[in-house]
C-alpha cells in the first residue's frame, strides 16, 4: 500500500488506525490446514473407536467432579443460598420450599454426563457420518490450540450455530481428538423428544428455558450451575451466541446471557482468565435446508420429536458433502478486558449477591460478543457455490456454463482479496462439483445454469409461489454465507451510490445511516462505525475500486464492475426493507434518508417474503423510532 | 574464659554476648552502621550466605541458629528453582567508592546554626549513602553495582527529644528538607530523595535516640525514644521481665518510630496487637510545633484520634520522638508447632475457622507448598543417621500412609505463648481444628524452622544476588472469602508476566498466610527469578512487581498491610481511598507542613 493510500484510507487519517488496518487486512490472515477425520473412520472399526480407551487431558490435571457432586455444590452455593433466603422473605413462603423448588429445577436442567452413551453415540454418528458426509474436515493445529487451553484455563467453546448437527459434530470431533467432552447449553425443546432428549443429556447437554425472563430463582439456578462448572474446570463449556439455528445461514445478533454469566467469574476473581474459543462449523449443505426455507415463509417449525427424527432417516440417502470445522485461537477474556473493566468494583459487595453489570461492562460484553461472532464469520470456510449462488441470484433468467465459469473465477478473486476463506478445487471443477452437489435448486440445461424456479407439477398459482420463494431463499441460503465478506465494501458502494455526490462526508453520513439500518440484519457492532468505514475504504482501495481522497471518494473506471456487483448483491435486503414490513407500517416520521429506500410496495423480490427480513426491518424501523408500536 | 556472657533473645533465639558490651545497645552501634553492618546488603556484616568450595551453602558468623551451619539441599533446591548454576556469578561492588558519591550541597547557613547547637553531623560520603536508601530490590540492586543517585548531603544525630526540636527549628528556618531515617528497613522507596530536590537534604537519624525513658509497672506501659530498634527494645525490657510482644520481621534493626510512621504489625499481633494496638501516647515533632495528648487514658473520644494523622504518615509530617507504648510481663512458656495439610484450600480454611473462633495463637501462618519446599531446603545437616532415618519415617508417614501429595501438601506454623497450662490447653483446641481440615500435627521442629526463613529471607536474597537471582517480598490484606483467589490469581499473574517479559526461566511465585484477622487476613509473597540475558533486570522486575499490585487490587486486596505506601505504591493512592481521602491527607500535611520541609513525597 503506497503511502497517499495511507493518508487517506482512514476516515479519521490518524497513523495509528492505519497500523491497526494493515495488521488487520484479511487477506493477509493466516489459516490452518485441515484434516478429515473421516477417513480413519472408513478404513478402521467403528466399534473399535466407540470402545478405546478415553482419556482426555483436564484443567490443571484436576480430576472432574460426578454430576452429584455438582448439583449438590451449586444447591450448597452461597448464591443459590442467598437467592433462596430473600425470595423466601419476599414471598413468605418457607425456605424449605423454594430450596426443593430449586432442586427440582435443577435436576430437569442438568447434564448427567456418562462415558457409556458418549460412545453410543461415538459409534453410531460415525455410521451417520459416513451415510451423510463426504468428508469431516478439522483444523488439527486449532486442536492442538485447544488441547494447551483445556490445561490451563476454563475454556468456553463458541460454535456458529447452523444446524442441529452443530453439537454433535463438536462432541464427535473433540472425541475423536482425546479432549474433554464438553457441557453443552440447549434449548428445552430437544427435552420433548423422548428418549432421545435424555440421551443428549447422557452426553452432556444441559437443559434451559427459552425464557425465564422474571424468574429469579431460575436464573440463580442456571448461573449458579453455569459457574460452578466453570471455576471447578468442569468441562469445557459450550453454548451458541447466536442463540439459535440461523436460518438464513447469515450469524444472528449474538445473545449476551450466556456470555454474562461465563465471564463473570473471572470479573470476580474467581479464575485467573477464560479462554473462548470461536468455532466456525461449515457445511457445504445444510441438513435442514428446505426445512428452513419453509419457515422463512411461515411454515411452523416442527415440533423436535423422536418419530420426528425417525422419518428424518430418509436424509440419511441423500449427499450433504462436506463439513468444515475451524476451531479458532483461543481468546484470553483477560486480554479482551485489560484496560477496559475495573475488577475492583467487585470489591464492595460479597460475590455471591447478584447485581446487574456496569455500563461499561455491558458494553464490554456486547463488544465482546460481535468481535467472536465476527471471528467465527472470519474462518467459515466457503465452498463454490456458495459463490456459485450469488451470481445465479443476480441472474434469475440463467447464464451459459462458460460465462459463469469466468464470473465465477472472477469473484473468486475479489472474495480472496477481501479475506474470505475459500476452499477451491479449481475454476472448472469448482462450478462443477457445486451445480452437481445441489440438482435440487438448480437446473443445467443446454450449456446454461439456471435457478430451479418451475415446479415440479403445477398447483395452484399460490402454492407455486411459495415453491419458487422457497427455492429462491435456499438458494439464498448459500449466498447469504458470503456476505460478511463483502459487507462493508458493500455498503460503502451503496452509501456512494446513495450520497449522489463525492462528499466523503456525505458518503459517510449515508454509510453510517444504511449501517444503522442493517444493524439487525447482519454482524455491526455498535460503535464501530468509523472503524467499518475506514475498513470499508481500505479494501475498496486496494482493489482499486475507488480512489480515497481527503475530502473525497471516487468510484474508479475498473471499479464499476465491482460496485454493481457489490449493490446487486445487497439488493433484495434493500428491496426487502422496502416492502416486507409495509403491511405493518404507519409512519410516524419519514426522515430524508429513507427516501431512498422509497416504500414502493412490489413483489418482484422473493427474499421479501422472508419473515427473517421482515422482522429485521420491522425491528430497525421501531429502532430507528420511524415506526411504533400500536398494538402489542 | 575471662569474658563473661550474657543471654539475650532475639526473636526467640538466644543469643551470647560478652557482657562487657551489654551497655552497648545496637542503636548506640549504628552511630556508625557500617562498622557492624553490610552497606550494600542486608544485616551484620558477617553473616551472609556462601556457597564453599565443595558447593554446599553456609551461613556464616555466630549471631544466629543458623549460622555456622552447612545446608546440603539448599543448593539443589536454588538451581532446580531458578534455573541458576554456582558457575555463572553476579558479584557485587566490593567497597564502597566515595569520589562516586554525588558531592554534597550544603545549607551553609543551616550548617552554621547547627554547629552552634551542638547536635553532632556528617558529611560523610559513606554516611550519606547509608542513609539514602531502604531495602527495596532497585536500591540494593544499584548499590551492589556501586551507582549512587541523589542521596542526603547532610547526616545528623539529635540526642533527645529537645534536639528534634531545635533540628527542625533551623530546617524551617532556612528551608532544608529534612528525611528522618530510623532502621533503614524501608521496602517502600520512602527513604530514597526525591531527584528533583534542590534543597539540601539532610537526613535526620533518631539512632542516638534510644533509651527507655521509665518503666511504669502499674499501668504497664514504658516510655521509650523513638530511635530504639526493636530487638534492643525488647532486650532492655526483658531485663525487668517484660516485654512489647511486638515482633515485626525486621525487628532486629527496625526502629519504634519507623514503626509507627509506617504503621507496622507484628508476627505475635494476636496476642499484643499491632502497633495501633500497642501505643498509648506519641510525641511528634513537626513544623507547626510539637503534637501530642494531654492524657494517656486507655480510649478517649475526643473526636478523630490523631494518633492515626501520624501512623503511616511516613515521614511526611514530622518526626516521632517518643512513645509510650504497652508492655507485657514475659511469657513464662512459648511452645512452636506445625500442622501438615494435604493442600493449600485446607490450610486456608482451617485458619479462617481458627480465626472465627478467635482461638489464634500468639503466631500462625500457612505457607504454600513451594513455600513449604523452600523452607525444607533450609534445613541443615542432620547430626545422625537415626535423625536422618525418623524424617524418612515421616515423610513416609505423611506421603504415602495419609496419603498427601508432595507437591500440594502445604505447612502451618505455630507460634504459642502464655503460661504453660493454658498453653498446653490452646494447643490442643488448635490442633483439633486442624485436624477437621485434614491436618496432620507435623512437630515444634518444622515450625521452628518455617519462623526462621522469615528472618533469614533478606540473607538469602544476597545470596541470590551473587547468582543472578533477584526478588522480594511484598504483602497485601484481604477479605477471607478472596484469600485463595487472590494468592492463585497473583502468582499466575506473575508467572505470567515474567513469561511476556522475556525471562528465560519461570519465576519463584510464593505465598503465605501470615496474619488472621476477624474479617480477613494478610498475605505475603515472595517473588524472585533468574535474569540472566535480560538487558534491564531492575526494569522487568518493577513492571511485574506493579503487575502484580495491580492484580491484588483487582482481587479485592488492599494496597499494604504493613509495608506502607512510600513513593512506590503511592500511584494507587488515589484508587484505594478516594480523591476525597486524598484531599483530607493533604490539607492536614498543609496545615503541619507548609513549606515541605518533610519533603520525602512519600504516600502522596
Amino acid at each position: 500500500l503506497s503511502h497517499t493510500h495511507s493518508d487517506c484510507c482512514c476516515y479519521h487519517n490518524s497513523p495509528k488506525s492505519y497500523i491497526l488496518l494493515k495488521t488487520w487486512d484479511p487477506a493477509l490472515k493466516k489459516r490452518d490446514d485441515f484434516e478429515d477425520i473421516l477417513e480413519e473412520r472408513r478404513s478402521s472399526s467403528d466399534l473399535r473407536y466407540a470402545l478405546r480407551c478415553y482419556v482426555p487431558v483436564v484443567y490443571k490435571g484436576i480430576a472432574p467432579c460426578k454430576p452429584g457432586v455438582l448439583k449438590t455444590a451449586v444447591l450448597q452455593s452461597d448464591r443459590l443460598r442467598h437467592v433462596v433466603a430473600e425470595m423466601s422473605k419476599e414471598t413468605g413462603e418457607s425456605a424449605d420450599v423454594i430450596r426443593e423448588e430449586a432442586s427440582g429445577i435443577l435436576e430437569e436442567m442438568a447434564h448427567r454426563l456418562r462415558l457409556g452413551t458418549v460412545r453410543f453415540f461415538a459409534y453410531s454418528l460415525s455410521k451417520a457420518f459416513k451415510a451423510l458426509f463426504q468428508r469431516v474436515r478439522v483444523n488439527e493445529d486449532g486442536i492442538q490450540r485447544l488441547q494447551q487451553s483445556i490445561q490451563e484455563h476454563p475454556v468456553v467453546l463458541l460454535p456458529s450455530h447452523r444446524s442441529y448437527m452443530d453439537f454433535l459434530i463438536m462432541s464427535y470431533i473433540l472425541y475423536t481428538y482425546d479432549l474433554s467432552l464438553p457441557v453443552i447449553a440447549a434449548g428445552m425443546d430437544f427435552l420433548g423428544m423422548k428418549i432421545v432428549g435424555e440421551m443428549l443429556r447422557m452426553s452432556g447437554a444441559f437443559f434451559i428455558r427459552r425464557s425465564f425472563g422474571g424468574d429469579k430463582l431460575y436464573w440463580a439456578v442456571f448461573s449458579e450451575y453455569v459457574k460452578t462448572m466453570l471455576r471447578n474446570g468442569y468441562a469445557p463449556i459450550e453454548f451458541f451466541l447466536e442463540g439459535t439455528r440461523s436460518r438464513t445461514c447469515k450469524s444472528l445478533t449474538p445473545k449476551l446471557g450466556l456470555l454474562n454469566i461465563v465471564m463473570e467469574p473471572f470479573f470476580k476473581g474467581e479464575v485467573f482468565d477464560v479462554s473462548l474459543v470461536p468455532i466456525s462449523i461449515s457445511y457445504e449443505r445444510v441438513l435442514e435446508e428446505a426445512l428452513y426455507a419453509r419457515e422463512l415463509l411461515g411454515v411452523p417449525k416442527p415440533k423436535e420429536s423422536t418419530s420426528g427424527l425417525l422419518k428424518a432417516r430418509k436424509i440419511l440417502s441423500e449427499d450433504y458433502g462436506s463439513i468444515h470445522v475451524y476451531f479458532g485461537h483461543p481468546v484470553s477474556l483477560r486480554s479482551l478486558a485489560q484496560g477496559r473493566i475495573n475488577r475492583s468494583q467487585y470489591n464492595l459487595l460479597p460475590r455471591h449477591i447478584p447485581r446487574r453489570p456496569s455500563q461499561e461492562t455491558q458494553a464490554f460484553v456486547n463488544e465482546t460478543a460481535y468481535r467472536l461472532v465476527r471471528l467465527q464469520e472470519e474462518n467459515m470456510v466457503l465452498r463454490p457455490w456458495v459463490l456459485v449462488a450469488a451470481l445465479l441470484l443476480q441472474n434469475p433468467d440463467g447464464v451459459d456454463m462458460e460465462r459463469l465459469v469466468e464470473q465465477t473465477s472472477w469473484l473468486r478473486g475479489l472474495a480472496v482479496s477481501f479475506g474470505a476463506f475459500l476452499d477451491w478445487p479449481g475454476n472448472t471443477k469448482a462450478v462443477a462439483s457445486s451445480l452437481a452437489l445441489h440438482t435440487g435448486l438448480v437446473r443445467t440445461e443446454g450449456g446454461r445454469a439456471q435457478l430451479a424456479m418451475e415446479p415440479k407439477e403445477p398447483g395452484s398459482p399460490e402454492e407455486d409461489l411459495f415453491d419458487r420463494a422457497a427455492s429462491v431463499l435456499s438458494c439464498a441460503s448459500y449466498r447469504n454465507q458470503i456476505l460478511h465478506v463483502f459487507l462493508r465494501p458493500a455498503l460503502l458502494g451503496m452509501a456512494m451510490q446513495m450520497a449522489e455526490a463525492s462528499r466523503k462526508d456525505d458518503i459517510y453520513s449515508c454509510f453510517s445511516f444504511l449501517r444503522d439500518v442493517f444493524s439487525n440484519e447482519f454482524i455491526l457492532c455498535p460503535g464501530g462505525t468509523v472503524q467499518d468505514f475506514d475498513e470499508a475504504c481500505y479494501m475498496l482501495t486496494k482493489c482499486a475500486a475507488v480512489h480515497v481522497q481527503k475530502q473525497e471518494v471516487v468510484a474508479t473506471e475498473k471499479g464499476q464492475r465491482i460496485l454493481s456487483f457489490l449493490t446487486s448483491l445487497f439488493q433484495p435486503f434493500l428491496k426487502g426493507y422496502q416492502v416486507g414490513p409495509a403491511p405493518f407500517l404507519e409512519l410516524v416520521d419519514y426522515p430524508r434518508h429513507f427516501c431512498f429506500l422509497g416504500f414502493l410496495p412490489s413483489l418482484t423480490c422473493y427474499e421479501a417474503l422472508s419473515s427473517d427480513v421482515q422482522k429485521n426491518a420491522l425491528a430497525a424501523l421501531l429502532r430507528m423510532k420511524v415506526v411504533r408500536k400500536l398494538k402489542v | 574464659k575471662k569474658m563473661a556472657m550474657v543471654l539475650t533473645a532475639i526473636r526467640g533465639e538466644l543469643v551470647v554476648i560478652p557482657v562487657e558490651w551489654s551497655w552497648l545497645t545496637l542503636s548506640r552501634v549504628l552511630f556508625s552502621r557500617q562498622e557492624v553492618m553490610k552497606w550494600n546488603g542486608w544485616g551484620y556484616s558477617d553473616s551472609r550466605f556462601l556457597f564453599n568450595k565443595k558447593g554446599q551453602a553456609e551461613f556464616t558468623g555466630r549471631r544466629y541458629r543458623l549460622s555456622g551451619m552447612v545446608l546440603p539441599s539448599l543448593k539443589d533446591w536454588f538451581e532446580s528453582t531458578f534455573g541458576a548454576s554456582l558457575q555463572h556469578k553476579s558479584p557485587a561492588t566490593a567497597t564502597l567508592n566515595a569520589s562516586a558519591v554525588p558531592f554534597p550541597s550544603l545549607n551553609e547557613a543551616f550548617l552554621q546554626d547547627l554547629k552552634s547547637t551542638g547536635i553532632p553531623f556528617s558529611h560523610e560520603a559513606e554516611d550519606r549513602v547509608f542513609r539514602a536508601h531502604g531495602h527495596c530490590l532497585h536500591e540494593i540492586f544499584a548499590l551492589r553495582e556501586g551507582k549512587f543517585g541523589r542521596v542526603p548531603d547532610l547526616v545528623v544525630w539529635p540526642n533527645c527529644h529537645e534536639d528534634v526540636v531545635k533540628t527542625v527549628d533551623l530546617a524551617c528556618r532556612h528551608n532544608v528538607c529534612l528525611i528522618p531515617y530510623g532502621g533503614g528497613t524501608s521496602v517502600s522507596s520512602a527513604l530514597e530523595c526525591p531527584p528533583d530536590e534542590t534543597r539540601c537534604i539532610v537526613s535526620l537519624d533518631t539512632s542516638q535516640m534510644s533509651r527507655i525513658l521509665w518503666i511504669d509497672e502499674k499501668n504497664l506501659t514504658a516510655h521509650v525514644e523513638a530511635g530504639i530498634v526493636g530487638q534492643d527494645l525488647e532486650r532492655l525490657l526483658n531485663e525487668s521481665g517484660y516485654c512489647t510482644g511486638h515482633e515485626p520481621d525486621s525487628m532486629e534493626f527496625s526502629s519504634l518510630g519507623g514503626w509507627v510512621a509506617t504503621r507496622a504489625s507484628g508476627m505475635k499481633k494476636n496476642v499484643y496487637g499491632n502497633i495501633e494496638d500497642l501505643v498509648v501516647h506519641i510525641k511528634m515533632v513537626c513544623p507547626r510545633g510539637v503534637v501530642e495528648k494531654s492524657c494517656q487514658g486507655p480510649r478517649v473520644s475526643i473526636g478523630p484520634d490523631i494518633h492515626h494523622f501520624i501512623m503511616g504518615s511516613e515521614g511526611t509530617l514530622g518526626v516521632v520522638t517518643e512513645v509510650t507504648i504497652k508492655i507485657r510481663p514475659m511469657p513464662e512458656y512459648q511452645k512452636y508447632g506445625s500442622v501438615v495439610f494435604p493442600n493449600f484450600e485446607q490450610g486456608v480454611a482451617c485458619l479462617r475457622e481458627v480465626a472465627k473462633q478467635r482461638c489464634a495463637p500468639a503466631s500462625i501462618r500457612l505457607m504454600d507448598n513451594a513455600q513449604f519446599q523452600f523452607g525444607h531446603a533450609l534445613k541443615p545437616q542432620v547430626s545422625s543417621i537415626f535423625t536422618s532415618f525418623l524424617d524418612g519415617l515421616k515423610k513416609f508417614y505423611i506421603t504415602k500412609f495419609k496419603g498427601f501429595d508432595p507437591h500440594h501438601l502445604c505447612v502451618a506454623t505455630l507460634l504459642f505463648e502464655g503460661d504453660r497450662e493454658r498453653v498446653l490447653q490452646h494447643e490442643k483446641q488448635v490442633y483439633d481444628i486442624a485436624a477437621k481440615f485434614g491436618g496432620l500435627a507435623a512437630g515444634e521442629d518444622n515450625g521452628q524452622r518455617g519462623y526462621m526463613l522469615t528472618f533469614v529471607i533478606a540473607y538469602l536474597r544476597d545470596l541470590g544476588m551473587d547468582y543472578y537471582v533477584i526478588g522480594e517480598s511484598f504483602e497485601t490484606s484481604v477479605p477471607w472469602d478472596r484469600v485463595l483467589d487472590l494468592c492463585r490469581n497473583v502468582k499466575e499473574r506473575i508467572v505470567r508476566e515474567c513469561r511476556e517479559r522475556g525471562v528465560q526461566f519461570p519465576p519463584l511465585a510464593t505465598c503465605r498466610v501470615t496474619q488472621t484477622y476477624d474479617a480477613g487476613a494478610c498475605v505475603y509473597f515472595y517473588f524472585a527469578f533468574n535474569y540472566r540475558g535480560l538487558a534491564d533486570p531492575v526494569n522487568i522486575y518493577g513492571r511485574v512487581e506493579h503487575a502484580a499490585r495491580e492484580e491484588i487490587l483487582a482481587n479485592g486486596g488492599s494496597l499494604s498491610h504493613h509495608h506502607g505506601v512510600g513513593k512506590l505504591r503511592k500511584h494507587w493512592m488515589p484508587e484505594s481511598i478516594s480523591d476525597v481521602g486524598i484531599g483530607m491527607l493533604k490539607s492536614v500535611k498543609e496545615y503541619v507542613d507548609p513549606d515541605n520541609i518533610f519533603g520525602s513525597r512519600n504516600l502522596l
